[in-house]
């Protein structure tokens, strides 16, 4: 039983890594960089729901609309002002940028709710559901979490395949030149994949939360990284690798934790990545890019 | 009132002037061939049509309406679309999809509805399905919507360039040498396929080639551009027997 408690557990956290994750893939699919900011829209978005639920005496669900449109508002801003101008420039710059933007959110947080931690209230109340008569007590966020992760995953897969939005999303991802000339904004198209990456991380930052509940201005920075890590692990730019990516890290981070030790869960973590990736470069559902020669 | 009028149009990158005062007039309906040796500056003709390149003076007119400082899909928006010399399809998206990238514009749902799956946008993905098939149809590509794009034959990737810029339902088509790399039965094949095209979307073209047989073939006019200037214009017959012409191309 104390297995398949871990197993969960490791499931749920892993949930939240693929919601982040799904959020960077995308938009490195698309806008071909690395947005090293969207951990800490994760953090803003779970200061939002706080203040919403707090501040304003907004119910739960309030407090998650709340987080998605300022986030989905803040990733469209961001992108326009801190990456746009920088379309034609060398990529490192805009690496750069993206880590300057990081610490610009997490002092600005700083600034704003100061350094003291913040209890966040959990936004799914209720008692643990027992499974197996009371020997395996499963909390309700994380059937939460695992039910919203598996709905964006579909949800997003369906949308980048099956709708003309997310046509155009692939055909910026191969050309941006030749789609622009088929008549795709390749600009707004850029703005809907901030916004989406950014709407979905605000929803993990509230879930991140209501399972880790203090809430401080470098939140979402490890769990970022390590949903970067889970992203590239599953093969960076594909969906289902982003979440299968994710899952895996969680499970791999909380058996670590469990049975190794848990100072060096997340060392362990990433030494797991290194080892994926000397055998798979690609990651485990990436494409095997062949240079031609 | 020509459909096309390319007044005095110029470019420098830098100190290099790629293109010097260059005029074209096309007339509704009409097929024009732009032909010159290589590095004469046809494609970056081509690219400012499209919007991709900013001319440094002179100016472009399509339907009287000015083309100059719009961007790429804005200028396709207003029915200018085109093919390119090294095919740029997009390789990882279906066949079926390559020509509904082209459709983007023809049909249009909110956002908000294909993130819900509600509303019209069922019915609307469908238009678009039909309406790329019958556009595959005519090239005889219906059959492999499904495939890949980079899994088609070479000549094949050639026709679903020009189906996929045809989706956007364009009054100009630009082909950027779109015989480069085919066979004499292949370009045989081609000169038949834009026939074809000219008549069932009745759209007018302006075609880059260096096969001298499919321009004398199709062409009704043409411009020769050498170091970025015009060199001669006319009826193919006059213009590939001016001595210029074939100076420019064989050397003295």
């Amino acid at each position: 039983m104390t297995f398949l408690n871990h197993l969960i557990s490791g499931i749920s956290l892993g949930s939240v890594y693929a919601i982040i994750a799904l959020g960077y893939t995308m938009v490195y699919g698309i806008a071909k960089m690395l947005n090293f900011a969207h951990g800490d829209v994760i953090m803003v978005g779970a200061y939002m729901s706080f203040c919403a639920t707090n501040y304003l005496g907004l119910p739960a669900i309030g407090g998650v609309a709340v987080a998605v449109v300022v986030c989905t508002a803040l990733g469209i801003v961001i992108e326009r002002l801190a990456y746009k101008p920088l379309r034609q420039a060398p990529a490192l710059a805009v690496l750069i940028t993206a880590i300057g933007v990081s610490y610009l959110l997490q002092n600005a947080a700083l600034l704003i709710w100061g350094s003291n931690s913040k209890n966040f209230t959990s936004v799914v109340s209720g008692k643990p559901l027992q499974l197996f008569g009371g020997a395996l007590p499963v909390s309700r966020v994380t059937v939460v979490t695992v039910a919203a992760c598996i709905v964006i995953m579909v949800g997003l897969t369906l949308f980048t395949g099956k709708t003309k939005m997310g046509t155009a999303m692939r055909a910026v991802s191969e050309d941006k030149g030749a789609a622009q000339l088929m008549g795709i904004n390749v600009n707004t198209t850029i703005s809907v994949t901030f916004a989406i990456g950014s709407g979905l991380a605000a929803i993990a930052g509230v879930l991140l939360c209501s399972a880790y509940p203090l809430l401080v201005p470098t939140t979402g920075s490890l769990p970022g990284i390590k949903a970067f890590t889970a992203a590239v692990f599953g093969g960076i730019g594909s969906i289902p690798g982003a979440f299968l990516g994710g899952i895996l890290l969680g499970v791999i981070e909380i058996f670590a934790r469990a049975y190794i030790s848990s100072e060096l869960s997340d060392a362990i973590v990433f030494a797991v990545l290194i080892i994926v990736l000397l055998v798979k470069p690609d990651g485990l559902l990436g494409k095997r890019v062949s240079e031609k020669v | 009132m020509a459909m096309l009028e390319v007044t005095e149009l110029g470019i420098s990158f830098g100190g290099l002037r790629a293109v010097d005062e260059l005029s074209i007039r096309i007339e509704k309906g009409g097929l024009v061939g732009l032909i010159g040796p290589n590095g004469a500056g046809k494609t970056t003709v081509f690219n400012m049509l499209t919007g991709v390149y900013r001319p440094t003076d002179g100016g472009i007119r399509l339907d009287g309406e000015n083309l100059v400082g719009r961007r790429p899909h804005e200028i396709c928006k207003m029915g200018v679309a085109r093919t390119f010399q090294n095919i740029r399809l997009f390789h990882n998206l279906t066949v079926l999809d390559n020509v509904k990238t082209g459709l983007h514009n023809q049909v249009t749902y909110s956002l908000a509805e294909s993130l819900l799956h509600v509303g019209s946008y069922r019915s609307k993905e469908k238009q678009m399905d039909e309406r790329a098939l019958d556009i595959l149809r005519v090239f005889d590509l219906d059959g492999l919507a499904d495939y890949k794009a980079a899994n088609l034959p070479y000549g094949r990737q050639r026709k679903l360039e020009i189906a996929r810029a045809l989706a956007t339902d364009p009054k100009l088509l630009l082909l950027d040498e779109p015989a480069a790399g085919m066979n004499p039965n292949e370009t045989a094949e081609l000169m038949e396929t834009i026939g074809l095209v000219r008549q069932k979307f009745g759209v007018t073209i302006l075609l880059i080639e260096h096969d001298m047989k499919l321009v004398s073939g199709i062409c009704e006019y043409l411009y020769v551009l050498n170091f970025g200037r015009l060199l001669a214009e006319g009826t193919p017959d006059t213009v590939l027997k001016n001595p210029e012409v074939v100076t420019a191309y064989l050397g003295e």
